[in-house]
Formats: C-alpha cells, structure tokens, sequence
C-alpha cells in the first residue's frame, strides 16, 4: 500500500440531450418571462472596437445532415487579443466586448449565426503568436461529452502558416477543416464555418 | 512579446489531463444518435492555451431572485404539481477546492415526465406552472441550491421500450472554458438508473455513482420539501511551483 493522492474525479460528462435548450435558451425555446434574455445572445456592444463579423454554419453529422438541436458557445480574444476574463493577466480587454456567445442551430436550417469581432492575436504558451481564432463548443443530442474545436480565418493567411497550434495537426490535409472562408457582401463581412462531426472532412476536435 | 507576458501565461498553471476513460467516449452504439454524431478521428491533444484557460465569469448580478426557484419562476396560477425538494451542494475542483462564482444552469422534465419544447411529443401533460429551467452562481465556499419539484421518468425513442431515469440537467461553468461540463444528476434508489443506455455509455460504474444525488435527510425542511446532495468536480491545475522553465528565463 502506498499514501493515497487525494484527488478528485472530475465529474462524468452526459449528453446535453434534445432539449438542451429549455435550459441554455430558453427564451428561444418559448419559455418566456424566466429570463430577461438568453444568456450569449449579444457579445458586442455598440462601442466595441474591432471589425465587426457574422460567423455563420451548420453541424453535420456523418451523412451529412445538419443538426437541428445543437447548442454552440464560442469563446474568443477581442480585437488586441485580449480576454474578457479575470484570468486575463495581460491586460484589461475592451468593456464592449464579452468574448463569449451561445446560440443554438435553428430548428429548420440547421444553421447557427454569431455577431461578434475578428480577434487579434492571442500568443502560445511559448511566447509565439497564435493565429487569430474562434473556440467552439459543441455539444447536442448524441454528443456524450461536448466537441472542443476552433475556427481559424482563411484572409490570414501568413498568421495561419505560423501558428504553433495548427501546427500540431499531423495530417496536414485536415487542417483546412478548421478554416472557414471569408465573404464580404452588402450585409457586411461573413465568416462560413461548417463543423463536420464524422466523415471524410471530419473536422479536427481537441482535446484540450 | 514582453517577459511580463509569458510570466502571465506561465504563472497559470495548467489543467490536469482530461481521464477520457472516466468521461464516456464519443461512439455508444446502445445510445443510437451517437452514432452518426461520433468523432472517428483521434482527439488533438494540445496543452491549454490562454484560449481555453481563459472564461467568462459571471456575477450574482446578473440572476433574479427566482431564478433557483423551479417551484415559483414559471408560475402562473399556481404552484406544480410534484414532490417539492431541494437539491443542494458544492462545485470542487479536482484538488478538493471549491469553486466559487461558477455558473450553474439546470432543466427538467416536469412530474410527468413531460418536458416544455416544441420537440417534445410524450403524451404526459405539460404543467402550466412549470417551465422547467434555472440557474444560480456558486457563493464563496463553492456551494449552490435550488428548489425544484422532482421530474418523472419517460419514455424516449432509441429502443422500442426504453427509459429515462429521473434526471436533472446540469451545465458547468467553472472559471476556465477548458472546465465546461454538461451532465445529468440521478436520483438515490432509482433502479432505472442502471437500465439506461444514456447512462451505460458511462463506462465505470463509480463515475455513475458519482452522478448519483444522495437523500439528505438532515436538511429536508420539515412539512416542506425534500433535500438531495450533488456535489460536482470540474477540472483542477496544477500549482505553479514547479512549472517548467522556458530555456533562458
């Protein structure tokens, strides 16, 4: 016998289930008047500095449809690539800007939508620079343990080429899974982000 | 990039790997959506970074004074039908720490098992004074309570006959995003439990028990309401004080 650690286990994960959304949405679900307003609706406030973007797209399991009951939360620097976050020691971020939002994919479509900033530039453990990016959380019906990915963005190109995490991706060919494509129409600039839960273009999750 | 930036990043000392064989995996063919919903490809695994050691926080502010009340915050003519009961306890992290101001949302079925979504066809009726949602914020030593009715079983499509133990949803905000956590709590003495094919993608049977809500009876409120114990654990880090040095600091 030896002295016990006296750890804890961290508590199992279980899935979100279908109806996820009674919980984390529940003014989108109906459930009006127990909440003012869904919490993650709105991340940027009409100060906030930064380019302004639509980050828009679909979950699609491995035949390829989308899911219609999935819940997203995205976590993100603001335009220095500073945290909205206590633990953000480097620097107070802009008051503006929340960094985090939670939206559901639609019932219909499938699809989800964030407002939010591109980020700037948050550096690595080392010191290097990380190329701007987005953390998604995914979790749904099906999902027994929520998806940790990121969204990286296609007009940054140099940044991309240099960032000690995509880097890491050993399979070079699956690192544009993690790059969604840049539009600028009337309505304003648009990032497209599909997530790939399965399949030949499985996106890459992480296990961080 | 200044010193005084990666002492920021260095001082925060890293989360503890994640024991993916505790957690269920991703592919669970007895839970049939997991299925198609199932990652094949291995996990990256990538140290944390201010990205993920980083998160929101929220503050007490932000919640309404019903917001732990199930039994008052969707009442409209009256209060829901169903055993009245307390769930309480503490959010840990994997040192035995409490933590505090974590954010805690929690939904469930109503007495019947029925739960308010338009998704949702169970033939049990809805409960007018009953949405079905709350949420609080951990106080300073980590501990949190709500009151609640507790929800029904039901039935759902995956088998042709198959079950949901009682449950309550919970989701987990710690101060971390790499500490973000969705589960379910279950009730001491259900037999259900363990004919769950959502709970058996738990692999190890004490990490169900662990998801297992204890009846305590020391603080039931007499003539009033039931009290159920569920402690949670979020992910822990280490310390700092022997975090490695980069070459030449």
């Amino acid at each position: 016998m030896v002295q016990k650690l006296d750890m804890l286990k961290e508590t199992a994960s279980q899935t979100a289930g279908p109806y996820v959304h009674i919980g984390l949405t529940p003014n989108w679900c109906g459930i009006d008047g127990v909440y003012p307003e869904d919490l993650g609706r709105v991340m940027v406030g009409p100060q906030a500095k930064g380019e302004r973007i639509t980050v828009a797209g679909r979950v699609l399991d491995g035949s390829g449809t989308p899911l219609k009951d999935a819940l997203i939360e995205i976590w993100q620097a603001d335009a220095t690539g500073l945290h909205n976050s206590p633990l953000e020691r480097r620097g107070a971020a802009g008051p503006h800007f929340t960094g985090w939002g939670r939206q559901p994919t639609d019932g219909t479509t499938g699809e989800y939508r964030f407002e939010t900033i591109k980020p700037g530039r948050v550096p690595y453990k080392d010191g290097r620079l990380q190329a701007p990016h987005i953390t998604f959380w995914i979790v749904a019906r099906g999902i027994n343990i929520g998806l940790h990915t990121r969204m990286y963005f296609a007009d940054e190109e140099a940044a991309n080429a240099e960032c000690p995490v995509l880097a890491r991706i050993e399979h070079r060919a699956r690192v544009p899974t993690l790059i969604a494509p840049r539009n600028e129409g009337k309505d304003g600039v648009a990032y497209t982000f599909d997530i790939r839960l399965q399949g030949e273009k499985e996106t890459v999750f992480f296990d961080v | 990039m200044a010193d005084k930036d990666t002492n920021a990043i260095r001082d925060m000392g890293s989360f503890y790997q994640r024991d993916r064989a505790w957690h269920p995996p991703a592919y669970t063919p007895q839970y049939k959506t997991s299925v198609l919903r199932s990652p094949q490809h291995a996990l990256l695994s990538m140290e944390g970074t201010l990205s993920e050691m980083t998160g929101p926080r929220f503050g007490h502010g932000q919640l309404g004074p019903l917001d732990n009340d199930l039994i008052h915050n969707f009442s409209r003519d009256g209060e829901p039908i169903g055993q009245r009961i307390i769930v309480h306890g503490r959010v840990l992290d994997e040192n035995g720490r409490p933590v505090p101001g974590a954010l805690l949302e929690f939904w469930q079925a109503n007495a019947g098992g029925r739960y308010r979504h338009k998704k949702e066809a169970y033939l049990a009726p809805l409960d007018p004074n009953f949405g079905g949602c709350g949420r609080t914020i951990t106080d300073d030593d980590g501990r949190y309570w709500f009151r609640t009715i507790r929800p029904g079983a039901y039935p759902w499509p995956n088998g042709v006959n198959d079950w949901r133990p009682a449950h309550i949803h919970f989701s987990v905000f710690g101060h971390a995003f790499t500490q973000r956590l969705i589960t379910q709590m279950y009730f001491e003495g259900d037999p259900m439990i363990w004919q769950c094919p959502i709970v058996s993608t738990i692999p190890d049977r004490a990490a169900v028990e662990q998801l297992v809500a204890a009846l305590d009876r020391n603080n039931t409120l007499p003539m009033d309401a039931l009290a159920y114990k569920f402690d949670i654990v979020l992910r822990g880090r280490r310390s700092t004080l022997f975090e490695n040095r980069m070459e030449g600091n």
